[in-house]
């Protein structure tokens, strides 16, 4: 397995502290005694492993996604080029489920951040019980997708005996028929629900770790509190939000569960992920569906790099 | 004696702003008040569908969907009888098996390799991170055809040792960056002492390493498993009676006809109870856990 001269770790010893190797802003690796190969044999099991489960079935996707092949006509499989991204660009369900991706991951996103910041700044300070609120926050994260989808539907947003129109009605407000007229909202809403404790727990921590003498200073310095959260604590809070959208939106563009459980894809909810999952499992268009695969990766990274960009203008802008 | 000597002008001057910071700490008591109670609010709301279905679960059939909403049922363990009748155990099971299993496998992994990325010295430790990380963001729907027709031709669709390896693949890359942020918490010092003193690698690592680690290896654990035992996606289409999980079936649980909200909220309840029970006990664990993984 070993591959590096052996005398290595002994001229380190002898050298006293030996040359960082390769250091890298994201993880400056930690000096060491033992030889590289060590390393790399600790190291190779997890790479292979991830090799092989993730690598492998995506640069098959790609070459599938060149194919033209469906599962009920095996015998007609052949290679077709760029048949299938022709087909999908042409058609409109494509456009449509990229739409819906992007007001679904969207609107989440925007939603979870809002709230989360909201739930951050409310549970950092002291008061009775705190401890208590904190794990009734983080609950809707642990959640079952598949479980919140179901209760949602049919205990929260059911329109005769449901509990959001009975809430409705409390306030003086009419009924929605929330599962059949607005499938979007009642999977943006439960989303947001599940996403919002993982917003408020990483910028729960990002609060957490600003500096105490910094905020005093601000105060003896006689900012009032908006003043010091806009100016202070929100350029501060700026990488945790950035974390916290990339994280979310990555997980979100993906996102099966509640579209498979609530719509089945109806009303402007049928998702890119959902999409695919129709061509493939019902339709059987491999070569269609593996196209869609692609693009969901291209359609992922696109989105996260542009969720950090904007976040990124929207904060620079906000402290000037 | 300097404190004799400060001590009357600091009373002298302390009395006069004591009385206007009462009033200016009545007042923000007062608000101070007026916030904690609209932090309740705020989480009782977000927290009521879980306890609406707990409290749903207890009802009898005919109380569980009425307008206006029951507030006072005739509460009742029947809906948890209905719902083992309705054979859930196995699917539980599996549940259990691929997210245990899978849990396991994928901290042995995730463990040496993070510690190769963190404490020991490696050539393009960032390119490794990057690349780790980078399949994490990877779409499950990137992989899914292949890896379905592959399961088929194999003939290991609707196998639960599957559904496990292929969970190994979606949760390692969280674990080894989460296990990575720990690990390079570990004073480099210990472990050179540990390795001067010829301690071999796996005294180094068993010894020295993971006590220090063990609630770092604790939050990724429980992360991996709260990952695999929700997972919906996969289990739905790779598998459908042997190896079915439970949250395929409980989806497939209703089908929106007659009255079924008391054992829907049941079944659920169930469901989400191993995750929800584990998630509270670990909390600061999970927390941290998160937090670094995101963060670092």
């Amino acid at each position: 397995m070993s591959t590096t001269t052996p005398s290595t770790a002994a001229t380190r010893i002898a050298d006293g502290p030996p040359p960082q190797p390769l250091p890298g802003p994201a993880a400056p690796p930690r000096r060491g005694l033992r030889r590289l190969g060590v390393s790399r044999a600790l190291l190779w099991p997890a790479l292979i492993v991830s090799i092989v489960l993730t690598q492998v079935p995506f640069v098959i996707t790609i070459y599938y996604s060149l194919q033209s092949w469906n599962l009920l006509r095996p015998a007609d499989q052949r290679f077709a080029w760029f048949e299938n991204y022709a087909r999908v660009f042409s058609n409109g369900s494509f456009l449509s489920s990229l739409l819906a991706t992007v007001v679904i991951t969207g609107s989440t996103v925007v939603l979870s951040t809002v709230l989360g910041l909201l739930f951050a700044v409310l549970l950092d300070r002291p008061f009775r019980g705190r401890a208590l609120a904190r794990t009734m926050i983080i609950t809707p994260f642990l959640i079952m997708p598949a479980a919140a989808a179901l209760i949602w539907k049919w205990s929260m947003f059911e329109a005769s005996t449901g509990m959001v129109n009975w809430g409705l009605g409390l306030l003086g407000l009419p009924s929605v028929a929330w599962n059949t007229d607005v499938p979007v909202a009642t999977v943006i809403l439960v989303l947001t629900w599940q996403y919002t404790p993982f917003f408020t727990l990483i910028l729960l921590a990002g609060l957490q770790s600003q500096s105490r003498d910094i905020l005093e200073a601000s105060s003896v310095d006689g900012a009032g509190a908006w003043r010091t959260f806009t100016s202070i604590t929100l350029p501060h809070m700026r990488q945790y939000v950035e974390i916290a959208v990339l994280l979310g939106s990555i997980q979100l563009v993906q996102v099966f569960d509640p579209v498979a459980i609530m719509t089945r894809g109806s009303g402007g909810t049928k998702t890119l992920a959902y999409l695919l999952y129709e061509r493939a499992f019902v339709g059987l268009e491999v070569g269609e569906a593996a196209a869609y695969g692609v693009i969901t990766v291209l359609v992922t990274i696109v989105i996260a790099t542009v969720a950090l960009r904007t976040l990124f203008k929207v904060f620079t802008e906000g402290t000037r | 004696m300097t404190t004799d000597a400060l001590a009357p002008r600091a009373t002298a001057s302390a009395r006069p702003l004591g009385r206007r910071l009462t009033a200016a700490g009545t007042r923000r008591r007062i608000r101070g008040g007026a916030i904690t109670l609209l932090t309740w609010g705020v989480v009782v709301v977000f927290f009521f569908p879980v306890l609406w279905m707990v409290l749903t679960a207890f009802k009898p059939e005919r109380q569980a969907a009425t307008d206006p909403p029951t507030f006072l049922a005739d509460w009742t363990l029947d809906s948890f009888g209905k719902v083992f009748a309705r054979d859930m155990a196995p699917y539980l099971i599996n549940s259990l098996t691929a997210s245990v299993g899978s849990t396991i496998i994928v901290l042995l992994l995730a463990i040496p390799a993070a510690y190769a990325l963190s404490i020991r010295p490696i050539v393009k430790v960032r390119d490794a991170l990057f690349f780790f990380i980078s399949t994490r963001f990877m779409p499950v729907a990137a992989s899914i055809i292949p890896v379905y027709l592959i399961l088929q031709t194999l003939g290991l669709l609707d196998n639960i040792n599957a559904l496990m390896i292929l969970y190994v693949g979606v949760n390692l890359p969280i674990a080894i960056w989460m296990m990575r942020s720990f690990l390079s918490e570990v004073p480099v010092e210990i472990v050179e002492a540990a390795q001067i003193d010829g301690a071999k690698l796996r005294t180094e690592l068993f010894r020295v390493v993971i006590p220090i680690v063990l609630p770092g290896i604790a939050a990724a654990g429980l992360i991996c498993f709260i990952f695999a035992w929700n997972e919906y996606f996969l289990a739905s289409i790779l598998t459908s009676t042997a190896a079915r999980t439970t949250p395929p079936f409980l989806a497939s649980f209703v089908d929106g006809r007659g009255f079924f909200l008391a054992v829907l909220s049941a079944a659920s309840t169930i469901a989400v109870l191993p995750v929800v029970i584990a998630g509270w006990v670990a909390q600061k664990q999970l927390v941290r856990g998160l937090a670094m993984g995101a963060i670092k």
